[in-house]
């Protein structure tokens, strides 16, 4: 779950990171109020799950409470790469002296927790490891053992940062990395990470992905699962518990697992067509869950062909046909479905279907013929 | 000859009065896998079809001398599970429970790396690892192997594994051990540990190597590939078209900027030597010539 910048440093700020004082709102109105609580000048950000939003218009410096409405109107409602804003963050203009960037993330190949320091911080940092990766201070955290302050310190030290900032980067890095493991995130990553005038080091912006899977000891993070951008097909998927991510073609795609599904829409795309999306029905699918997802996918109007691919192991033909018969009698299936079933109880599910079979349900040999029929269908239909 | 399981193997399931440890694990025992014992603390000294059950995988090791654990409890214990399997004195643990939060992943990893370098760990996320006509551990249908070699397979996805195996037993194309290392970020066992047994192990002459988007995983096998496999080795990647940033199932799955695309591990696997399917179906052909020409 990728968080927002203002429920970033709401994390943070939690787990006692420094960050700007600000407030979050939903309209100029909202924005206003928290504007008048503060001292001007401010700054008024888009929230949305993207980057560029400096670019784009979405992050104003303002001196006047005038300007304060003027640019929240403006920026509510500005679509940013297809993202529409909704919220605002208003926080304090904070005084920058330098700027840097800073994250922790795993590194699958060391399995080991990965830290990243450099002193070239607010632009992209695969920029900088482009031009110059010796500015990039790393480290390798072990799980077991956990950031050392000895450690922090020399990992600091290697990213030369202003020695004026050296005491307030230890203490931040150490909260970090503390935040990223007790809150199980996937990523936690400032840019910039600044030194004030002050002396202060301060995150003024947070980019925050937690681990899904950790939800369950972490009960404030359903709020931040609700707010995840999700198509309308996908809200649909999930909501019956389906693996579901929405492609631009226009052949829908149902397979079991989510390997199997990948190399399907890869097949598809393969034999020249283009699927209209994944759809992982999961292991020992049973004939309920089948139709659940022939709903969703004939829900999906850029849709015009069907490609059922199963490979029963655990899950078994005769379930799949059952459910493929059930989704037929209970809606009006308005694609043509071709279907591809090898794997436990396979002859008995295609037995099943058999009286089925007709020009809008079709039964494969193998997944190659099937892509091929299911492209050159939808093919006929657009 | 297999690699990390054979029929001497015995196994302690922990989960097994669970409703997917009891089924998968009677799946396994009819099989022929040596199904020993169960774990469940409240349970222990009543039994799952005749299959006794301990309060810990150390009691059960002591009572039935098993040599391997499979774990099918739910998430939030499994690295619990995972230590306990190692304490208890089991050398291979297969952890088939999916979505462990990864900092556990990451914690238990270097945990029994550090506490317990003897013990090999298969998955979490993954469908576990069969030697046909021998043991199968965890949730392959063992009917769609054929035993025997000349091919091992190693794999990152469920599915496509199964696939594998049925198109080879459809070629009437033996196996020798096909292992499952699963999808999630950072699995117990990896590509290179398998392909470096299989290098090993006589009976292995060829291997099938299915990997997908996400990671390195499939660059560093194709490193170890070029340096060190005398065995052919046929390749299939899955997520050729998956769009960056989205997720296709798996954690693991996932590509981000340039990095873990398709088409960059292809090409690796392609400079390191091995041949390399453009689908599951192409792999399979490919296998065929290979074992041909072995």
């Amino acid at each position: 779950m990728d968080l927002l910048e203002y429920q970033g440093k709401e994390f943070f700020a939690a787990h006692d990171i420094a960050v700007p004082p600000g407030g979050f709102a939903k309209s100029v109105e909202e924005a206003v109020g928290v504007a008048e609580a503060m001292e001007l000048p401010v700054v008024v950000k888009a929230q949305v799950h993207t980057g560029g939003r400096g670019k784009a218009g979405g992050v104003k410096l303002v001196r006047t409470m005038e300007e304060v409405r003027q640019h929240a109107q403006n920026i509510l409602g500005l679509d940013i790469k297809g993202h529409i804003v909704e919220c605002l963050l208003v926080e304090a203009a904070s005084d920058i002296a330098e700027e840097y960037y800073t994250s922790f993330t795993l590194d699958r190949s060391e399995r080991k927790h990965l830290g990243m320091l450099s002193a070239q911080g607010g632009v992209e940092i695969e920029e900088v490891a482009e031009r110059d990766p010796e500015a990039i201070a790393k480290i390798w955290v072990d799980p077991l053992e956990g950031l050392t302050e000895p450690q922090c310190r020399d990992w600091v030290a290697a990213a030369k940062l202003n020695p004026a900032a050296t005491e307030g980067a230890v203490s931040i890095l150490l909260k970090l990395y503390e935040a990223y493991v007790a809150g199980d995130a996937d990523l936690v990553e400032i840019n910039p990470l600044i030194l004030t005038g002050n002396g202060e080091v301060i995150a003024l912006d947070a980019k925050v992905t937690l681990d899904g899977n950790a939800v369950f000891r972490h009960k404030n993070y359903a709020a931040y699962d609700a707010s995840q951008p999700r198509d309308e097909r996908e809200q649909a998927a999930n909501s019956k518990g389906l693996q579901y991510v929405g492609l631009s073609g226009n052949v829908g795609v149902i397979a079991n697992g989510a390997g199997l599904a990948m190399s399907t829409v890869d097949v598809v795309n393969q034999v020249g067509g283009a699927a209209a999306n994944f759809l992982d029905i999961g292991g020992g699918a049973n004939a309920d869950v089948m139709a659940s997802a022939l709903d969703v996918i004939n829900n999906d109007p850029a849709v015009s062909a069907i490609f059922i691919n199963i490979f029963g192991g655990i899950t078994r033909g005769e379930e799949i046909a059952k459910g493929v018969i059930e989704a037929m009698d209970r809606v009006d299936i308005a694609s043509p479905i071709v279907i591809r079933l090898d794997g436990t109880n396979a002859q008995q599910g295609r037995d099943m279907l058999q009286p089925y079979l007709s020009d809008k349900l079709m039964l494969s040999p193998n997944m190659l013929d099937a892509a091929h029929r299911a492209t050159a269908l939808a093919g006929q239909a657009a | 000859m297999s690699i990390f399981v054979d029929e001497n193997t015995k196994v302690v399931y922990q989960g097994l009065t669970g409703s997917q440890g009891r089924f998968y694990g009677l799946l396994n025992r009819d099989y022929g896998t040596q199904v020993v014992a169960g774990t469940n603390p409240k349970k222990a000294g009543t039994d799952v079809d005749g299959v006794p059950i301990y309060a810990s995988v150390g009691e059960a090791v002591e009572a039935t001398g098993a040599t391997a654990s499979c774990v099918f409890i739910p998430a939030p214990g499994v690295k619990g599970a995972v230590i306990e399997a190692a304490e208890g004195g089991v050398e291979f643990i297969v952890v088939i429970t999916e979505g462990v939060p990864a900092h556990d992943e990451a914690w238990f990893f270097n945990k029994l790396q550090r506490d317990f370098p003897q013990v090999r760990m298969l998955g979490p996320n993954c469908p576990g690892i069969i030697s046909p006509g021998k043991c199968n551990i965890g949730i392959t249908a063992g009917h769609i192997a054929k035993a025997g070699g000349p091919v091992g397979i190693v794999s990152r996805s469920g599915t496509l594994t199964y696939q594998a195996l049925y198109e080879l037993k459809q070629k009437d194309i033996g196996c020798t051990t096909c292992v499952g290392i699963g999808g999630d970020p950072v699995p117990g066992t990896n590509f290179i540990d398998c392909l470096e047994a299989f290098e090993a192990d006589p009976e292995t002459q060829a291997v099938m190597m299915i990997g997908e988007i996400g990671g390195s995983a499939e660059e560093e096998a194709a490193e170890f590939i070029s340096t060190s496999m005398t065995k052919p080795v046929v390749a299939y990647i899955a997520g050729v078209t998956a769009p960056a940033g989205k997720k296709m199932g798996h954690a693991g799955a996932i590509v981000t900027g340039n990095k873990g695309t398709a088409q960059a591990k292809m090409q690796a696997l392609a400079q390191a030597g091995a041949k390399v399917g453009q689908n599951p179906t192409e792999a399979g052909e490919l296998m065929v010539e290979v074992v041909a020409s072995l």
